[in-house]
């Protein structure tokens, strides 16, 4: 039986890849050749989608906004999410269990809702069209998120971890940066993936709280479907690059999130 | 754990607080004060009381909507959970084969939704697509844009190969935190696979799993771009889940009174299956 | 019960190791006699967690080998040599209760319900367990999981070493002296091979019997509670058993005898030093310094007080020196004179002990 277990993840990841190399497949073809044939490999090998959106400032801008709001996000949802975590992980207070739940019912609601009264609201403090606007937006359902996963690990962690810390001397800042965190290694990779990943994938209040300086690429692939129809060439082209960035983060953390540091020998 | 008392733990909390509820109060304002009035359109409200609230849950359409999306959600929790778990524990824990499995396990997260949709869309077509000619070219009869059951097939298929790397992401990071410790007792004490996976593992990983399925079930019901693109809620309305019923609702016909209230049943019934299974998952805890 | 034998064994973590440092332990020849109490004494990274794991099988060695009564157990794993090891976190299986925790071990190896209910009753009478062993195993407080984890080795009648990984990291402070005299109780009562992995001194010198002490990857010294306070073999034993350690001073040898700083001091050993070019040194513990009319001069630089005598600091040219006094002796207010006891000071050669 443990001979066939790599058997499993080899076949999933079979399975994720054919729409992805198909995606890829469209993304050298021409609008054209997509809806008209059937081909695996694009007869008409094109450059052209890609030209398009890496010489055209108002597509790769687009990248770059979505990445620094996104960025801007993660740093944010993740920091302010660790105390809060740890408090809800460690200490009894007034409201906690109410309090830890009614963050998570701000993931309950469609995105829809907020629409209008975020356009209001970012619109009246003056945020309009800033790459700020849609990072503190996104913290509403990031940052309940990040708390959830956080409690998670750290509440697996001992608290007698503490303790032996405080009793070999380090304070409560050594101890957080040096000893908990490595030990929840695990959890801060796979929370900050997921905070970067929800908000560089979230459409509709990115494209309701900007405009022109802060339009982040999900609002400029929409365009593709405008008066020249469908360009799916050029979706697909702006789908593929999509994934680079959030790539190169699961990159990043992988050795957050694969090491697993037992316990802590302190 | 044995919480230790402490007052000021509020004082760890109060950047989340501060944000989450800022972003919060509002739009919920908003929404209530839309729900209970109505308008004519030209921009002045009358109170209407509950009258949409009878309105949505009396009506046919909603309660047609409301039995897609529950099985839709079944379905798929009933698909990934398990999936994502199972992959997760045939993954390797150590050597080069880990970074190539967690970076190619999560690129399908990272599309943004409406290309999941578009692609899915081209995907599947009968003449065109690759998923579309294989089925066709094994004996189906398949055609998503036409047959109910083949665009219900396509929309499960495509959630499940874009969200179960959740459940295995969170699963995998979940089962690298065991201490090592666990397994060499484990080891001592001479016990089989399946009573590590029954003793050690699953019993560390209920929290983890209790985030994820909260999450897909949350994420499931809400969901809005990619069964929009792929099926547009069709054919006809057969793939038309809860929130595409209600974009069309208060986008086609510019009521938001009954949109509004619609949004709030819709969100007192996730919160209330939300709370019960959270409820039921770390009701073991409270007694330790 | 089994006598444990080791054997040119040597580790290393690394795939190609080339340096000494490479080696997490260096050369090691031990017998541990059967049904003794011992204790792994060193600092942190001294290698005393790899040796353990290396007996219990967790971990295989690089060279040599491990034997259990004579038989080479090097190849086989942990469950094979039947071992018990407790670990410095309490691992318990959180979603059984206490009862099936103890059982646990016996049923894998498929032992009737009734040895199985006997032996768990036995076992948890000794720990005093039998209160809680309806209780799941999670709610009980961190010693009482550790006695779970004790208890898990006990009830396997076929073990023939316990190992204890620095089991008492995590209890209270004042339940650790309560554990710790339970572990010795019991080992009275089984009799069997115990080896407590420690770094605190107090722990392993009332619970072994033994007590072999490590320092990075090397043992250093293997004795008696008594024999390593009396005799320590190595400076490093001298600094680290004792509280206040040992003084160390550097020293010459002329004509036989120690000199520090120009006055003779009388040594147990310094005559049988043969050789040169070593890096001598005077080792005598603060319990065997008086003051005396003549001898070695120093200046006083500190007195504390620790119960019932004090601690004086003194500062001599190459080096300090601690002494106790008894209370109500006088302690000299500046200059003094200093007599080590020639019996209990030895001349050390590069930290080993001239003999």
């Amino acid at each position: 039986m443990t001979r066939f277990r790599f058997l499993v993840p080899t076949l999933y990841i079979l399975f994720l890849m054919l729409p992805i190399y198909w995606l890829v497949n469209m993304s050298f073809k021409t609008t054209n050749e997509i809806l008209g044939t059937f081909t695996l490999w694009p007869v008409e090998f094109t450059f052209e989608n890609y030209e398009k959106i890496l010489t055209d400032p108002t597509w790769y801008m687009g990248y770059v906004n979505s990445l620094i709001y996104v960025s801007i996000n993660t740093v944010l949802s993740v920091g302010a999410a660790l105390p809060a975590a740890y408090a809800f992980s460690r200490y009894r207070f007034v409201g906690d269990k109410h309090l830890f739940f009614w963050l998570l019912t701000n993931r309950m609601a469609p995105a829809a809702v907020f629409a209008l009264p975020f356009f209001q609201l970012y619109s009246a403090v003056g945020l309009f069209d800033t790459h700020l606007a849609v990072a503190l937006a996104h913290t509403l359902f990031n940052i309940p998120l990040a708390v959830w996963i956080l409690e998670g690990f750290m509440s697996g962690v001992p608290k007698e971890l503490d303790e032996t810390a405080y009793v070999d001397g380090y304070s409560f800042g050594r101890f957080f940066v040096k000893i908990f965190i490595p030990t929840i290694a695990a959890g801060i990779g796979v929370a900050a993936f997921f905070c970067f990943m929800f908000s560089w994938v979230e459409l509709l209040l990115a494209k309701t709280l900007t405009a022109v300086d802060a339009k982040p690429i999900a609002a400029t692939m929409t365009r593709t479907a405008s008066t020249s129809g469908y360009e799916l060439g050029l979706l697909a082209a702006a789908g593929s690059l999509t994934i680079i960035p959030g790539a190169f983060v699961i990159y990043f953390v992988r050795n957050y999130i694969a090491k697993g540091f037992a316990l802590g020998r302190v | 754990m044995n919480k230790t008392e402490n007052q000021k733990a509020w004082l760890f909390v109060l950047p989340v607080v501060l944000l989450v509820a800022f972003n919060a109060i509002i739009p919920l304002m908003t929404v209530v004060n839309y729900s209970v009035q109505e308008t004519f359109g030209d921009n002045t409200f009358f109170w209407s009381g509950v009258m949409w609230f009878e309105q949505v849950l009396r009506s046919e359409r909603f309660h047609d909507a409301l039995g897609r999306q529950l099985f839709f959600t079944f379905m798929i929790l009933v698909i990934e959970v398990p999936l994502g778990v199972a992959i997760a524990l045939a993954m390797p824990r150590k050597g080069p084969w880990v970074s190539v499995c967690l970076v190619l396990m999560a690129l399908p997260l990272l599309i943004p939704w409406n290309v999941v949709g578009a692609m899915w869309n081209i995907f599947a077509l009968p003449d065109i697509g690759l998923l579309g000619r294989m089925l066709n070219g094994m004996g189906f009869d398949y055609n998503f844009t036409r047959q109910p059951f083949s665009a219900w097939f396509t929309l499960i298929l495509m959630d499940v190969w874009h969200w179960t790397s959740l459940v295995v992401l969170l699963t995998y990071a979940g089962l690298v935190s065991i201490p090592d410790a666990y397994y060499q007792a484990a080891k001592i004490d001479g016990a089989r696979s399946w009573a590590i996976l029954r003793y050690i593992q699953l019993p560390k990983l209920k929290r983890v799993l209790t985030i994820a399925i909260l999450l897909r079930f949350m994420d499931s019901f809400n969901i809005y771009t990619e069964p929009f693109v792929l099926t547009g809620g069709g054919p006809g309305n057969a793939t038309t889940l809860l929130s595409i019923d209600l974009v069309k609702i208060a986008l086609g016909q510019f009521d938001l009174g009954p949109a509004a209230a619609m949004s709030l049943v819709y969100f007192l019934i996730i919160l209330l299956l939300s709370w019960i299974f959270y409820t039921l998952m770390m009701r073991n805890e409270a007694q330790q | 019960m089994a006598k444990v034998t080791l054997k040119a064994l040597r580790h290393s973590y690394m795939d190609d190791p080339r340096t000494d440092a490479d080696w997490a332990l260096k050369t090691l020849d031990v017998d541990w006699q059967d049904g003794g109490a011992y204790a792994l004494l060193g600092p942190s990274g001294c290698g005393k967690t790899t040796l353990l794991n290396i007996i219990s099988g967790l971990l295989k060695p690089t060279e040599g080998q491990v034997l259990f009564d004579g038989k080479d157990v090097t190849g086989l794993p942990p469950d094979q040599r039947h071992i018990a090891q407790v670990f410095q976190f309490p691992v318990v299986y959180d979603t059984m209760t206490v009862y099936d925790n103890l059982a646990f071990p016996l049923r894998n190896r498929g032992a009737s319900e009734a040895d199985v209910d006997a032996r768990v009753r036995e076992i948890a009478d000794m720990l005093d367990l039998t209160a809680t062993l309806d209780r799941r195993a999670a709610g009980l407080t961190a010693d009482g999981k550790q006695k779970i984890s004790l208890g898990r080795g006990l009830v396997r009648s076929d073990v023939n070493v316990i190992m204890f990984d620095e089991p008492l990291t995590v209890i209270d402070p004042h339940l650790k002296w309560q554990l710790r005299s339970k572990l010795k109780e019991l080992h009275q009562r089984v009799r069997i091979t115990m080896i407590y992995v420690t770094h605190d001194q107090t722990e392993a010198l009332t619970f072994a019997d033994q007590v072999v002490v490590m320092n990075e990857g090397q043992v250093v010294q293997i004795g008696t509670p008594e024999e390593l306070f009396e005799r320590p073999q190595h400076t490093f034993v001298g600094h680290f058993i004792g509280s206040p350690g040992m003084n160390v001073l550097p020293c010459k040898i002329r004509d036989g005898s120690a000199v520090l700083g120009g006055i003779a001091v009388p040594t147990s050993n310094a005559a049988r030093y043969q050789g040169t070019g070593h890096r001598l040194e005077i080792g005598v513990r603060p319990e065997f310094v008086d003051f005396a009319d003549d001898g070695v001069p120093v200046k006083i630089t500190k007195v504390s007080d620790a119960g019932r005598f004090r601690i004086v600091d003194t500062a001599h040219e190459l080096g300090r020196i601690k002494l106790l006094i008894g209370e109500g002796r006088e302690i000299p207010s500046d200059m003094a004179f200093l007599r080590f006891d020639p019996e209990r000071t030895q001349v050390y050669a590069d930290g080993w002990i001239v003999e």
